[in-house]
């Protein structure tokens, strides 16, 4: 539209600085000792204890790093690609095929979004897994989480857009079957949509921390690893920060490589909502 | 969440083409292949749909429905540490609803969603609308602003906390420039709010911008070259033009940010250590944190479970407000 104004570019930068440096901040003192992580005024560049304080922390029995992240690691997978499936068959169907309720689903899908379950139904969903003596089991988290009404919804928006009618006529028409039509002409349309989808959902999943502390004990995911840490340790900061680092450098990679992706999904969603 | 859910347009233009089916080899009524493939064609076009939308249903029927209905069983309900159950019907309700530890935490989860969400959406709107000019670098800015969003809660509010702190941290440092004395933020309920408040701004201050952005752009352009040629100036053309524009998106990032805030747990949870009272006095202790202590420390189902339904009503109650205060924005176009 029209150029920046300087004081724009200022109010700009300055932003990023803010929303940059509690990251900054954190990986500075992962590189430091407990003695700088006191001083004032505090330190602003990196030290070189970094690698020491990897393995501190990697080696802490109570915090069971090494397990929260492995265990992060097969719960976001898993979630990921059961939602991104789930979500793709149900956005193909709402969004190009004829069924009778198409509509009042879809309606219930969208009302449902609106509904916190994860913290209306935690205490049924916690008895249920105790009857089923499943707690301190990975199953406990991964199974309430491999179905998202916002993926649903965004898959239906994005197949409407990508996979044209007629295009699922004309496969009709040849004779394919509606399994095969998702399969080999709706899949490949909407990839894009399903990347967006899948970064998203792996980032609110491994990011996740309510159910896991609940659900999880003695066999913590990397945010409730950090929230032991952190409550087993609570003066040794270095610790703690190098924990919060390892547990943040997954979704800074991933932002990295994909944020343009991420970028262009989110203004599309909000566009679309 | 969508607020458009007509789907006329696309829906109807998809399947507004002939029925279809698939042309039998020969075409004859003994033939009995054709005959069957017809009827294999027709049960997939009936039965597909209902194939593909069934997993979503089914887990959905187990891990949502079923919770929130056990959810409102389970608070009619008094809970003994044994197991045993007692029906108490509203009593629960009542009893919450006479319990000054829960009083509190409705006003702290109330107060921080204010304080959090006002400034929030009023900076993500000045700040979308500087993203929305031409500048060099519109990618790389863009990640810095979203930056926050991707890490994680808890890493960064532990690193809040800390900046917080009444001895050592940062914020106290930088105030003592300005000869304001060593605050103790977990101590008392407003600074604690405050605390707790930048730590949800700083993580949703730019994606609500990003999403912002997206609504201005889909702002027609000669609006705003016909209201420059009226002689508007910028500032009344973003009030007049951008902000009613806007109102679908603002009405989303609201809603949104109603059950978010509404919902808050792991910043005042690691701002006291990881423990789930929130202070010595549950200063900042929110309805979510309520629910887990009254469930999960203390084993109390049934109440908890009440309180799960109030904190439902609230975020009903707080949606409907709020939507009914930005339909207003701007007049009706």
């Amino acid at each position: 539209m029209w150029d920046a104004t300087l004081l724009t570019k200022v109010m700009l930068a300055f932003t990023i600085i803010l929303s940059a440096f509690p990251i900054y901040y954190m990986i500075v003192i992962a590189t430091r000792t407990n003695s700088d992580a006191v001083d004032v005024p505090p330190p602003l560049l990196p030290g070189g204890n970094l690698g020491e304080n990897i393995v501190r922390v990697l080696n802490d029995p109570d915090a069971q790093f090494v397990t929260g992240l492995t265990n992060s690691a097969i719960v976001a997978v898993s979630v990921t690609v059961s939602v991104v499936i789930i979500s793709t068959m149900a956005g193909f169907a709402f969004a190009r095929l004829r069924f009778r309720g198409n509509r009042v689903l879809l309606l219930a899908v969208l009302l449902t979004m609106m509904v916190p379950i994860q913290q209306m139904g935690v205490v049924p969903l916690y008895r249920v897994m105790v009857e089923l003596e499943w707690t301190g089991q990975l199953k406990a988290v991964i199974l309430p989480y491999l179905l998202n009404a916002f993926g649903v919804f965004l898959m239906t928006q994005y197949t409407e857009q990508a996979v044209p009618g007629e295009l699922v006529e004309a496969a009709r028409v040849d004779g394919a079957s509606t399994l095969r039509i998702w399969w080999n002409i709706v899949l490949p349309a909407v990839r894009p949509g399903m990347a967006v989808l899948g970064i998203n959902t792996f980032m609110i999943t491994w990011n996740d921390f309510m159910w896991p502390l609940i659900v999880l004990a003695g066999n913590p995911t990397v945010q409730v690893a950090i929230r032991n840490l952190n409550a087993q340790h609570s003066t040794d900061y270095v610790m703690i920060f190098t924990g919060t680092t390892l547990s943040v450098l997954p979704l800074i990679i991933v932002f990295l490589v994909f944020g343009r992706q991420i970028i262009g999904g989110l203004m599309e969603g909000a566009v679309k909502a | 969440m969508s607020l458009h859910t007509d789907y006329s347009g696309p829906y109807a233009q998809a399947h507004s083409g002939p029925q279809v089916v698939p042309p039998s080899p020969r075409g004859s009524r003994n033939d009995s292949p054709g005959a069957v493939r017809r009827l294999l064609s027709w049960l997939d076009l009936k039965a597909s749909p209902y194939l593909l939308v069934s997993p979503y249903f089914l887990l959905f029927a187990v891990f949502g429905l079923f919770p929130l209905a056990f959810t409102l069983y389970y608070s009619l309900f008094d809970y003994e540490l044994t197991g045993e159950q007692e029906w108490v019907g509203l009593g629960n309700y009542t009893e919450l609803l006479a319990d000054d530890q829960f009083w509190k935490v409705v006003v702290n989860t109330l107060a921080m969603f204010v304080i959090a969400t006002v400034p929030q959406l009023l900076l993500a709107l000045m700040l979308a609308n500087a993203l929305n000019k031409r500048f060099r670098g519109q990618l790389f800015v863009r990640m810095g602003v979203l930056l926050p969003l991707v890490t994680s809660v808890v890493a960064v509010s532990v690193v809040f906390t800390q900046l917080y702190g009444r001895d050592w941290g940062m914020v106290n440092w930088i105030l003592s420039w300005f000869g304001i004395d060593p605050i103790d933020w977990k101590a008392e309920r407003i600074p604690s709010w405050l605390a707790i408040s930048t730590m949800v701004d700083w993580r949703w201050t730019g994606y609500n911008a990003i999403i912002f952005l997206a609504g201005m752009q889909t702002i027609p352009r000669d609006l705003y070259e016909a209201a420059e040629i009226d002689g508007a100036s910028k500032r009344r053309q973003f009030w007049q033009i951008t902000i009613p524009m806007l109102r679908p998106t603002i009405i989303f990032v609201v809603l949104n940010s109603t059950i978010g805030g509404l919902t808050l747990f792991a910043e005042p949870v690691m701002f006291y250590g990881g423990r789930i009272q929130g202070g010595s006095d549950n200063q900042f202790q929110t309805v979510a944190m309520f629910i887990v202590e009254k469930g999960f420390n203390n084993f109390e189902y049934g109440y908890a479970s009440a309180a799960a339904w109030l904190l439902f009503l609230m975020i009903l109650v707080g949606s409907a407000i709020n939507f009914m205060l930005i339909r207003r924005i701007g007049g009706r176009k």
